[in-house]
């Protein structure tokens, strides 16, 4: 039967078709929905986990297809570095069973630090990568990534991008699925101990080997050639080549080429596919990867071929791609005269920014304004970190100084206590943040001997991706109860001596703590522990009294979006508010109240 | 058929229930789709928007500019903000209820939406609807969702019968807001229906 899925949904359908024996990941906009879906389906057999961050997924899945099972792994782009290290591994030492990284880039970028191209990361690591245009193709894809992978005996990437992951379509689901009989790991150290002496060896195996893998691609169902022989054409990859499909079904014999599979570069396919062709714009997001395949290609068989694309200025370096910016270049590359799509739009008025805020009732709000509240008139730094409490750093909260990558926060925060021994820094980390990245930090702080207090704002979950649990939840992918890892005893065991856990709502209780930690030296946390409105509704809420005197204190502190003013009355909207009473206790006359309070 | 629809409001206000359920409706019709969210980081309070492609050759999963049939829109700048994608003659459902963000409370803007609204009233065909106080009358702002979708099915511009969008909401509503959902879908309707047949001549 077909079912409407997510592109991420339509890649877990694909690899359990492709009979996927263990699936492991890390949560991370646009990849999350691959390990989600698959939970979701019957899957019998398959080992799920959200493993603790990407290196671990990746580490686990290798194993596995040392056994010889087939193996996915999810993550987002930025999570390929924190994998890279198995990753630039395990391409020397190559898998038995399927092993298919996914890793979603995130051109715009729409929700990530990095504008990077996962290509990239396939030719530095020297392995085959797919690059789907549409949720459909994905499904098709993932299954002969898997093939490839076994083929080859190469670990390979699949790299969707946003609008893949998240594009919905039909693909085919069905009422069970089987896991592939798989033979068991068979010993053999030449094999899978990395030594200098067998990466030597593998190293000029594998360069070999990827000439055969080019070749091999130059067939590949995904490179495609349609229109007609002519001097100007277009190369296009990823959702580029769906926008530049698009635009071109009026122009049907402009001759437009598709590369799914940029490395190893299928040279033979793009060689054919661009005889007689006198100049080739190349559309792709992220970086000009394919653009400089075809400057290689033009160099080494001295082509008399113009190359056109971001390095040429026809195409912008940064930001994705859409429809319109891509029927825009192809209109002038092509010398196309049509009237420019869309209405005239005049005398527009000021539209209202909206940049993304923590929810109403976030109890990440509360444990911000504790610590600004506690730190008010001395010198600190804030360290941020990767998560929805990154939008503390939004006005008027504004307690966000740095924000780097996962788990740096609490490092960096020990870099300025080694630079100031003045300031007091902290280090804000999410408790899922915490598990991936944050305790070696912790570990390095002690040792070291910081001067720093760490902020864990655990609201039990992994709330911006979408609510994923973590080792600090209990309840793991495979539905059994693992029991909580408790965060307390974690830094108990590295030896913090001062460790405070307190409701984050119960502001003059979270003050004080922030207070007293921040009072003594060395390495101290405080735990701000409330659930994620999302996952826990109070079922409360705050209302005002006739006492306000509209000084609106509540508005200007805390910038929760259920108080807005109306008629220049602050007001709370019943729709939004929890009931958390944080601007309640910020009220100066005490004119705010929670439901049933008077 | 061929029709491109774009659902637009702010993060958390149910806009991507209704996109499924036009999605869902439309292959229930057999009709080829393809749609495409805001996901992430921007639906914490920020703009959010789906694309709904219906037809063979809709290849691009986000609508070219110019090229909607129906925008439904849950809050009156956001449809302001999206207005160049929708066609010369295309038909704009809109909710007048403003969403304040909280950057205008703090700097007393006094964003309301009315300004919105009249340009709107000004530039394109529109169903405007109050959609604060239908969902009061509804019992709850949960409903906003199925109202607009409702609206938007009475306007003849999805396409679509009505009997297959009931369908497709039994399906994904759970069932003790069955009876609430299917009231506002029909007092949507019934509202859709009323303002275009006003507006013949």
């Amino acid at each position: 039967m077909k079912e409407y899925v997510m592109g991420n949904g339509a890649i877990a359908l694909g690899a359990l078709k492709a009979g996927v024996n263990v699936a492991c990941g890390y949560p991370g906009t646009p990849s999350s929905e691959i390990i989600e879906t698959l939970a979701k389906y019957p899957h019998e057999g398959l080992h799920l986990e959200w493993s603790v961050n990407e290196k671990a997924a990746l580490e686990v899945a290798a194993a596995a297809s040392y056994a010889g099972a087939r193996a996915l792994v999810t993550m987002k782009q930025v999570g390929l570095n924190v994998a890279s290290d198995p990753l630039m591994s395990l391409a020397y030492v190559g898998v038995e069973g399927g092993l298919v990284v996914v890793s979603a880039d995130d051109p715009g970028p729409i929700s990530s630090q990095t504008e990077q191209d996962t290509r990239r990361f396939a030719d530095f690591a020297r392995i085959p990568v797919f690059d789907p245009s549409s949720p459909e193709e994905a499904f098709e894809m993932i299954q002969d990534a898997f093939a490839c992978s076994e083929k080859y005996k190469t670990p390979v990437i699949f790299r969707p991008t946003t609008r893949v992951c998240h594009g919905y379509a039909s693909v085919e689901a069905q009422e069970r699925y089987q896991p592939k009989a798989f033979a068991g790991f068979q010993k053999d150290a030449g094999r899978f101990v990395i030594f200098p002496r067998l990466s030597y060896k593998n190293h000029g195996l594998i360069e070999k080997r990827n000439v055969r893998i080019g070749e091999d691609f130059s067939s590949y169902r995904y490179n495609t050639i349609e229109g007609e022989a002519s001097e100007k054409a277009v190369l296009a990859s990823g959702i580029s080549y769906m926008y530049a499909k698009e635009f071109l079904k009026d122009h049907p014999k402009i001759r437009l080429l598709r590369i799914a599979t940029a490395y190893p570069f299928p040279e033979d396919f793009a060689k054919k596919a661009l005889s007689g062709v006198k100049e080739v714009l190349c559309l792709e997001e992220l970086s000009p990867y394919l653009e400089e395949q075809l400057l290689k290609l033009a160099g080494k068989h001295a082509l008399s071929l113009k190359v056109c694309g971001k390095l040429t200025g026809h195409v912008p370096h940064m930001g994705e791609n859409s429809a319109d910016s891509i029927a825009a270049i192809l209109q002038e590359f092509l010398g196309i005269d049509a009237p420019k799509g869309g209405r005239k739009i005049t005398d527009l008025p000021s539209l209202p920014v909206r940049p993304p805020v923590l929810c109403a009732g976030c109890p990440h709000r509360a444990s911000f304004y504790a610590v600004k509240r506690a730190m008010a008139g001395q010198k600190t730094y804030y360290c941020g970190d990767i998560g929805c409490y990154t939008l503390g750093n939004s006005m008027p909260l504004d307690m966000v100084d740095t924000c780097l990558c996962m788990g740096a926060g609490v490092t960096m925060a020990q870099g300025f206590s080694h630079v100031d021994g003045e300031g007091k820094a902290f280090a804000f980390i999410g408790d899922s943040t915490f598990f991936a990245s944050g305790i070696t930090g912790v570990v390095n702080a002690v040792f070291n001997e910081a001067d720093i207090t760490i902020c864990i704002l655990d609201n039990s979950t992994t709330a911006m991706t979408g609510h994923q649990p973590h080792p600090g939840t209990g309840i793991n992918m495979m539905g059994h109860d693992a029991g909580k890892i408790s965060i307390e005893k974690i830094l108990q065991g590295i030896g913090l001596e001062k460790i405070v856990t307190v409701d984050p709502l119960k502001l003059d209780e979270a003050i004080e703590a922030v207070k007293e930690c921040a009072s003594v030296r060395g390495v101290k946390a405080i735990i701000f522990r409330s659930p994620c409105i999302a996952i826990e509704r109070s079922g409360k809420t705050c209302s005002i009294k006739d006492s306000c005197i509209n000084c609106k204190a509540c508005i200007r502190q805390t910038g929760c979006p259920a108080l807005s003013l109306s008629d220049g009355k602050v007001t709370i909207d019943a729709s939004l508010c929890t009931g958390c009473g944080l601007c309640a206790q910020v009220c100066p006359v005490h004119a705010i109240g929670g439901e049933g309070d008077e | 058929m061929n029709k491109d629809i774009l659902i637009c409001g702010v993060g958390g206000q149910g806009t991507v229930l209704a996109s499924r359920i036009i999605a869902a409706a439309a292959m229930a019709e057999g009709n080829i789709v393809h749609s495409a969210e805001t996901i992430g980081m921007a639906q914490r309070g920020g703009p959010v928007t789906s694309h709904v492609r219906i037809g063979e050759t809709a290849y691009s999963p986000l609508i070219p500019l110019g090229q909607a049939d129906l925008i439904i829109g849950f809050e009156p700048s956001e449809v302001v903000r999206n207005l160049g994608y929708l066609k010369e003659d295309g038909l704009a459902v809109v909710n007048t209820t403003a969403v304040k963000p909280v950057t205008a409370s703090l700097s007393d803007s006094g964003y309301d939406g009315k300004e919105m609204t009249d340009y709107l009233a000004q530039k394109v065909s529109c169903i405007f609807a109050d959609g604060e106080k239908e969902c009061q009358r509804l019992g709850s702002v949960k409903f906003l969702n199925i109202l607009l979708l409702g609206i938007a099915s009475g306007s003849g511009r999805l396409g679509l019968q009505k009997e297959t969008i009931l369908g497709e909401i039994e399906k994904r509503v759970p069932a003790k807001f069955r009876e609430a959902n299917l009231k506002a879908f029909l007092s949507g309707f019934e509202i859709g229906t009323k303002k275009e047949e006003d507006k013949e001549p």
